[in-house]
């Protein structure tokens, strides 16, 4: 960011705050173009977006999750908040961080790593992923594909190791997020 | 359970029972049978605008001079895209309009059919929320939502899409004129504990100022009312942001003018100097706050407004209220009566105030051959106070001009593009005012530039003899473009002359209108009174000085104590008014 020529009023008022990470569930009517609706007001508003999962979770309701990871100044965060939780569209939004609030949240992502390689760099692949608890989903004479879940980072850093020995492709699903006890978000 | 009707009836039975009595629009092919249904009855009338801008336009001055919801009626396609500009407009201002648009036949959607424009993608960054109706069984449901949703919290636009085959499918239709929303929840109530803390900081305050905004004009006339009562009783200084005129009077004894830009000296020093800020309606915008990190260093600030994304978005506070500025100011003088309090004396600081009014800084040099701006202004304000008088604006200098020096002692009568700074709000927005109020005295005051951007919508006056006056203060320059050229842009007036302007007398006359022209300040009272009486639609083209220059002015990225005046501002202080860092900002 060019601190001198800041692009909008939010960059103005980040200068001094380090950015934090937050996971945030946005409960939505599942309705037709509700997703452009979130994604449109980050995109207008100049907010991150790192990664996004969305699907129909309760369906008799007709409500759909919208599980986004963004990252921004505190002060960033609650203007995001606010702003989202204003679209007519969404019934609330709650901030699912691990550890942010009484109790945290559960975070969880899921990816599939595509490693290419033979001898010892195939077996360390097959080390590591053993290591990580990732499952070998598919095999060939010169490639693994393991899945992992976990936390964003365990998976980062998977990732990061698979990189000496071959890696050569990564899908990853985004953050699934649940809120820690009996309590719903 | 109600009879069977068409698609096209229920979108005419719900302005009905949402009590519309007059809509603007504009028919095309996917409208068809909308028309067909407005041909086909009398309780809602339609006012043919010559194009969807100024439809909705027309539906803002609709509904800002009547406190009512505003209805506009386009076409799929160019008809829709036409609109963007006014639902725009509505948005940034606060406008509660709702737009029914037209659409290609639901089988035909995603085709690139004749006159098919993703509507709901294209107005869904520019509407409070927006609907495309798919089943004829959601029409009444989603139409009084709309209704509902532009009026209610912030007030706003929103846009209803639907299909011409919708239009003529036959469905129950049920007034759900007292719908709510199952996720839109506006805030309706007011934390009794924090409006208490408030009165706390006002007690010990000693150099307090109230901030007032469009807020309080969109809470209703009573929350005015309100606000009078609350500076009568605290004896608090005021001012007001462009869109909060008229809320506390102009002529009131409190009142500092308007604040910002081009506010007054008085009110940008008050605000700078001050030790609490009661902002109630407003939302920091960069044209009142300048430069955000000097922006009143000293103070305690308090923000009311409903809308919780308006807080710390520009400025941080520290103490918020989401609610009603209406409900707030109930609340506050109820615990200031209770309390009995006594506040401190502003005695010091009102000498403070007294003594930044004597700058007397919209002072500008009189001239007997060539009519000043200003002088125009003032003279049209004293010949058409004592009327029932609404005043419209374009976008410019005249807009300036019209705010600082017509006083408005009422809400609901000063309609201008504030925050999206449209060219060509002006008129159409007049006529929305006077087909509301047909008796009234309308008055558009625009400049030679902004008129031309709707002018067609005079075949639109003529057509419905509305008795809209427009007052243009003729410079031949977009004025405020070249003001701008000269204090950042080394004086290059770059593209900013009006050439070749039409002769208004004639164009008038061309359209079935009246044109009247004053050149002369010794002419002008007579002009006035003449364009004033005259019925039906008149352009009064007021020739005015060319290269005046609307003072005071904060320059871009400066603070409110740095305001150039008019008065002692030489050529070259202008020229430098603006360092780099300011010749970023707009």
């Amino acid at each position: 960011m060019n601190k001198k020529n800041p692009a909008s009023a939010y960059d103005i008022i980040s200068i001094n705050e380090d950015d934090e990470r937050h996971t945030l569930s946005i409960i939505v009517d599942d309705e037709p173009g509700v997703l452009a609706r979130v994604i449109g007001l980050f995109a207008a508003r100049g907010f991150n977006i790192d990664s996004l999962t969305v699907s129909e979770t309760e369906s008799k309701q007709q409500l759909s999750r919208i599980t986004l990871v963004t990252s921004g100044s505190p002060s960033v965060i609650e203007k995001i908040k606010v702003q989202v939780d204003r679209l007519v569209s969404v019934h609330r939004v709650a901030d699912l961080t691990a550890d942010y609030g009484q109790y945290g949240a559960l975070e969880r992502e899921l990816a599939l790593i595509k490693v290419k390689g033979t001898g010892n760099k195939r077996l360390e692949a097959l080390r590591l992923a053993e290591a990580f608890d990732a499952q070998t989903v598919d095999a060939s004479l010169d490639s693994f594909v393991f899945q992992i879940t976990g936390r964003t980072r365990e998976i980062d850093r998977f990732i990061n190791l698979m990189a000496s020995v071959g890696l050569t492709e990564v899908s990853r699903t985004g953050v699934a997020a649940l809120k820690r006890g009996a309590g719903s978000t | 359970m109600g009879k069977k009707i068409t698609g096209a009836e229920m979108v005419i039975q719900t302005l009905h029972d949402q009590g519309v009595e007059s809509v603007f629009g504009y028919p095309g092919g996917a409208v068809l049978p909308i028309y067909d249904a407005i041909f086909q009855q009398e309780n809602v009338k339609h006012i043919l605008v010559r194009h969807e801008q100024g439809a909705s336009h027309a539906a803002e001055g609709y509904a800002r001079s009547t406190g009512k919801v505003g209805v506009l009626i386009v076409t799929s396609g160019p008809g829709a895209t036409n609109a963007v500009t006014g639902l725009t407009d509505a948005l940034l201002d606060s406008i509660p309009i709702v737009c029914i648009s037209g659409q290609v036949p639901t089988h035909l959607i995603g085709t690139d059919a004749f006159q098919e424009a993703d509507t709901v993608g294209i107005t869904r960054a520019c509407t409070k929320h927006n609907w495309l109706v798919k089943d004829i069984k959601d029409l009444p449901r989603i139409m009084h939502e709309a209704f509902y949703i532009a009026r209610s919290g912030r007030p706003g636009p929103v846009l209803v899409d639907i299909p011409k085959d919708i239009q003529f499918a036959e469905g129950e239709y049920e007034n759900l004129s007292k719908t709510t929303h199952k996720t839109y929840t506006p805030p309706n109530t007011i934390d009794g504990k924090a409006v208490s803390a408030v009165v706390d900081l006002m007690q010990r305050a000693k150099k307090p100022i109230i901030y007032s905004g469009g807020g309080i004009i969109n809470s209703g006339p009573k929350a005015s009312k309100l606000l009078q009562k609350f500076v009568q009783k605290t004896n608090m200084p005021i001012t007001s942001t462009l869109m909060g005129l008229g809320a506390y009077p102009g002529s009131g004894d409190n009142w500092l003018g308007m604040l910002g830009m081009h506010g007054t000296y008085e009110a940008n020093m008050a605000m700078h100097d001050c030790d609490l800020m009661l902002c109630i309606g407003a939302r920091f915008d960069d044209r009142i706050t300048g430069k955000i990190d000097e922006f009143s260093p000293k103070s305690k600030k308090v923000h009311v407004d409903i809308d919780a994304t308006s807080i710390n978005k520009n400025v941080e506070v520290d103490l918020s209220i989401i609610a009603d500025c209406g409900k707030f100011l109930n609340e506050a003088l109820k615990i200031i009566e209770k309390r009995n309090n006594k506040f401190q004396s502003f005695d010091l600081w009102w000498k403070q105030i007294d003594s930044w009014k004597k700058v007397n800084c919209l002072q500008y040099k009189a001239n007997s051959d060539v009519i000043m701006p200003q002088y125009a202004i003032q003279r049209l304000y004293e010949l058409t106070k004592n009327k029932d008088t609404y005043i419209t604006t374009e976008v410019g200098q005249h807009q300036m001009w019209a705010a600082q020096f017509y006083k408005f002692d009422k809400p609901n009568r000063w309609l201008t593009s504030g925050g999206l700074g449209t060219m060509g709000y002006g008129f159409p927005a007049a006529n929305g005012v006077q087909v509301a109020k047909p008796d009234a005295l309308v008055i558009d005051i625009a400049g030679d530039a902004s008129i031309l951007m709707n002018i067609q919508e005079l075949s639109t006056a003529v057509q419905y003899q509305l008795n809209t006056k427009i007052f243009i203060l003729n410079n031949s320059y977009m004025g405020m473009v070249r003001q701008w050229q000269q204090l950042l842009h080394g004086n290059r007036i770059s593209e900013s002359y009006s050439d070749s302007l039409p002769d208004f007398v004639k164009l008038a006359e061309a359209y079935g209108a009246t044109g009247i022209r004053a050149k002369k300040p010794a002419e002008l009272d007579d002009a006035i009174l003449e364009m004033i009486d005259t019925p039906g639609p008149v352009i009064f083209d007021c020739v005015v000085a060319n290269l005046e220059n609307c003072f005071p002015m904060i320059p871009s990225g400066k603070a409110h104590n740095d305001m150039l005046l008019g008065e002692n501002v030489s050529d070259e202080e202008v020229a430098k008014a603006i360092d780099d860092d300011g010749k970023i900002m707009v």
